[in-house]
């Protein structure tokens, strides 16, 4: 861990206790982030992005539970934390953004209160400055005549804009580091690319770092420095995003990218990987990936394959380390 | 507020019509005006001469006009069992029954609330299986059992608290007959008002607390908590407020409820209130005192109804801002 080391997440291991048995949504993911980068965590619907997200601040819900690893978090194991400690660091110095912003803000209180509460939550602030402070994070996501903002509800604004508040209240306590799970994959397509480029922006000038969740390779390769491949729990493929959008290694990622729009070659239809991501309960022996993967070896469904370094990259699979051998 | 207010007033309009209708209906077919008027003994040729100076053989339609205008100045008829206007009859018994429904809606919120709430955040506990065990049971209980069973309990067996009529009760200026000045008529008042208040209140234990459960599964709860606000805030402010949406049109409709299950608890405490009166004026066919205990309970439900939507829309940003428009 380097000074300029964020966050470490080390063998993180969730599990849910389901009533058919215990089964791992997140197995062994390691990754870091270092002070002020973007990562990306890329994946099908399912992959355990969210729970991952979730699992560093300690937020899953029930039956779920972190079985194992650690969260290093500016030199502290935050899932080791007691609830109180840990609710001191949530909104504080690691805020989230969440998917939905029409489900985010609670209907039945002002702007204002939402915001204000979170200031007070964290600093020891009379009104007026928590207002103030309010205000400008408001002026910060290009939201105008914020003084007035602060007194209406939710419903009185659009998607984009509920966002942009959401955005807002993350940056109440200018936090170190913002999990943005899916922040743009409910609005509107022209209103995406504005939340993508707000974020950016802050995180840039105020140096924060993001774990942005997406399954959407292109909105991640955009906007992140490196990005981690997620696929039925585990990572297959981390390493720098350019390098990965260039020449991706593992079979899974380059079947996410064969099936971005724009990097189709014009054969009319969309190139989708075959066959769905496992759920929880039936991920198959070996690989996960192997009973939709176009490189599948007989080891494949045996073994399941670890993260090894392949160049500027990391990648989990049979085909790229015995090639690598050769 | 307008069209809220249009809304309303028609709601309430109708209510009425379909009450005074009813109310019509009964007096037309039971009821006997001359015996309210002019007593039991009065021979055959005087009835039909009052009938006729009454108007009772005029078309239906007019009677009923005829009706509905006395009813809005007032004139509901003679109770003949009082010997009194059936109105002034009701409104004199309409405090004890108005007290007795507000301790019950004490009861059940001061109780409720915190149960439901408790029972909401901690579902495993040993505490919440007790108390939605209980409220199973208090559901399925009726209410005639529960008020002899309490009765039994603590005014029979333990000898604690009276089990019959209001106590001492004070005289307000303005002619309200309270019976919660005295100690004497509080002690009066708990028997009575529990029994009312078991009717709803592990029904409101059970909705508060699924209602609330199902607020906590809800995104922005899971945003409260990653804003790291302190449990408390997250319970009673983000959940509870929430929570009340549902509780509040429930509430109204039990309320409702609660008044005509006064009947029952004012009988069996020989509580002197509306509706003791009303099931007096059953056996005996008192037809405008049956008449003016429809149209007082009528016009108490619409009063409730629109109160009850009052609080709603000022929980409900949303039903305010349509309102402001
Ligand atoms: N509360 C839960 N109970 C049972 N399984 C869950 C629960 N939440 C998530 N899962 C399972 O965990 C896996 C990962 O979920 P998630 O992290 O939400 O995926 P995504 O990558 O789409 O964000 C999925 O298979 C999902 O079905
Ligand atoms: S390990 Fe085998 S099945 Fe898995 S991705 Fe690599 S080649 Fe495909
Ligand atoms: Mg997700």
């Amino acid at each position: 861990m380097t000074p300029e080391t964020l966050l470490q997440v080390k063998d993180l291991e969730v599990t849910f206790a389901l009533r058919s048995g215990k089964y791992q949504a997140v197995k062994g993911v390691t990754f870091d982030v270092a002070k002020g980068e973007r990562l990306g965590l890329v994946g099908e619907s399912g992959a355990g992005k969210s729970i991952t997200g979730f699992s560093i601040i300690n937020l899953i819900s029930q039956p779920g539970y972190i079985s194992g690893g650690q969260v290093l978090f500016e030199g502290r194991d935050l899932s080791k934390l007691s609830p109180e400690e840990m609710r001191s660091i949530r909104g504080d110095r690691v805020a989230m953004i969440f998917q939905d912003p029409m489900m985010t803000l609670n209907p039945v209180l002002t702007i204002g209160q939402q915001m204000l509460e979170t200031v007070r939550a964290h600093r020891n602030v009379s009104g007026d400055e928590a207002r103030a402070i309010a205000m400008d994070k408001l002026a910060k996501v290009h939201i105008s005549s914020p003084e007035r903002r602060l007194k209406q509800y939710p419903h009185e604004f659009s998607g984009g804009m509920r966002q942009r508040i959401v955005i807002a209240i993350s940056l109440l306590s200018d936090p170190a580091l913002i999990i943005a799970d899916e922040p743009s994959t409910a609005l509107d397509v022209t209103i995406q690319a504005e939340i993508m480029e707000l974020l950016l922006e802050l995180c840039e000038s105020d140096r924060m770092g993001l774990i942005l969740i997406s399954h959407d390779l292109g909105v991640v390769s955009q906007v992140t420095q490196r990005m981690a491949i997620m696929y039925a729990g585990y990572i297959v493929e981390v390493g720098p995003t350019a390098e990965i959008i260039t020449n991706p290694s593992h079979p899974y990622t380059q079947g996410l990218l064969a099936a971005l729009p724009g990097l189709q070659k014009r054969r009319g239809r969309l190139n989708q990987i075959p066959g769905v991501m496992p759920g929880l309960t039936s991920i198959p022996p070996g690989c996960p990936f192997h009973p939709r993967c176009q490189s599948v070896m007989p080891v494949c469904s045996e073994k399941i394959p670890a993260l090894c370094d392949h160049g500027a990259v990391r990648v989990a699979c049979h085909a790229v380390t015995q090639e690598a051998r050769s | 507020m307008f069209a809220f207010f249009i809304r309303r007033a028609g709601q309430a309009a109708l209510v009425m019509v379909v009450i005074s209708l009813v109310c019509f209906a009964v007096q037309h077919k039971i009821g006997d005006p001359i015996r309210d008027l002019a007593g039991e003994s009065v021979s055959e040729a005087e009835r039909q001469l009052l009938r006729e100076k009454l108007g009772l053989s005029d078309p239906l339609p007019k009677q009923y006009i005829r009706f509905v205008t006395n009813a809005a100045r007032g004139d509901l008829g003679i109770s003949y069992m009082f010997g009194k206007p059936a109105l002034d009859v009701i409104l004199q018994k309409f405090p004890a029954t108005a007290e007795l429904v507000f301790c019950a809606v004490i009861w059940v919120l001061v109780l409720s609330l915190p149960m439901g709430i408790y029972a909401a955040i901690r579902p495993k506990s040993v505490l919440t299986r007790i108390i939605m065990g209980v409220s199973i049971v208090g559901v399925s209980i009726p209410v005639f059992l529960i008020a002899i069973i309490l009765i039994w309990i603590f005014s029979v067996y333990l000898g604690w608290l009276p089990s019959f009529g209001r106590g001492d009760t004070i005289v307000l200026p303005g002619g309200w007959t309270t019976g919660l000045a005295t100690w004497d008529g509080i002690r009066h008042m708990v028997l009575p008002s529990i029994s009312l208040a078991s009717l709803t209140l592990p029904l409101f234990v059970r909705l508060i607390r699924s209602e609330m459960m199902e607020v906590l599964q809800s995104e922005f709860v899971k945003f409260a908590y990653a804003k790291g606000l302190p449990l408390w805030r997250i319970y009673l402010v983000h959940a509870f407020k929430n929570t009340l949406l549902p509780v509040i049109t429930v509430g109204g409709v039990r309320i409702g409820t609660m008044l005509a299950f006064t009947i029952l608890t004012e009988t069996v405490f020989q509580w002197q209130g509306m509706g003791f009166i009303f099931l007096q004026a059953v056996e005996r066919a008192d037809t405008s005192l049956l008449v003016a205990y429809l149209v007082v309970v009528g016009l108490i439900f619409v009063g409730v109804n629109t109160v009850v939507d009052l609080v709603y829309g000022l929980v409900n940003p949303m039903v305010r801002v349509t309102g402001r428009k």
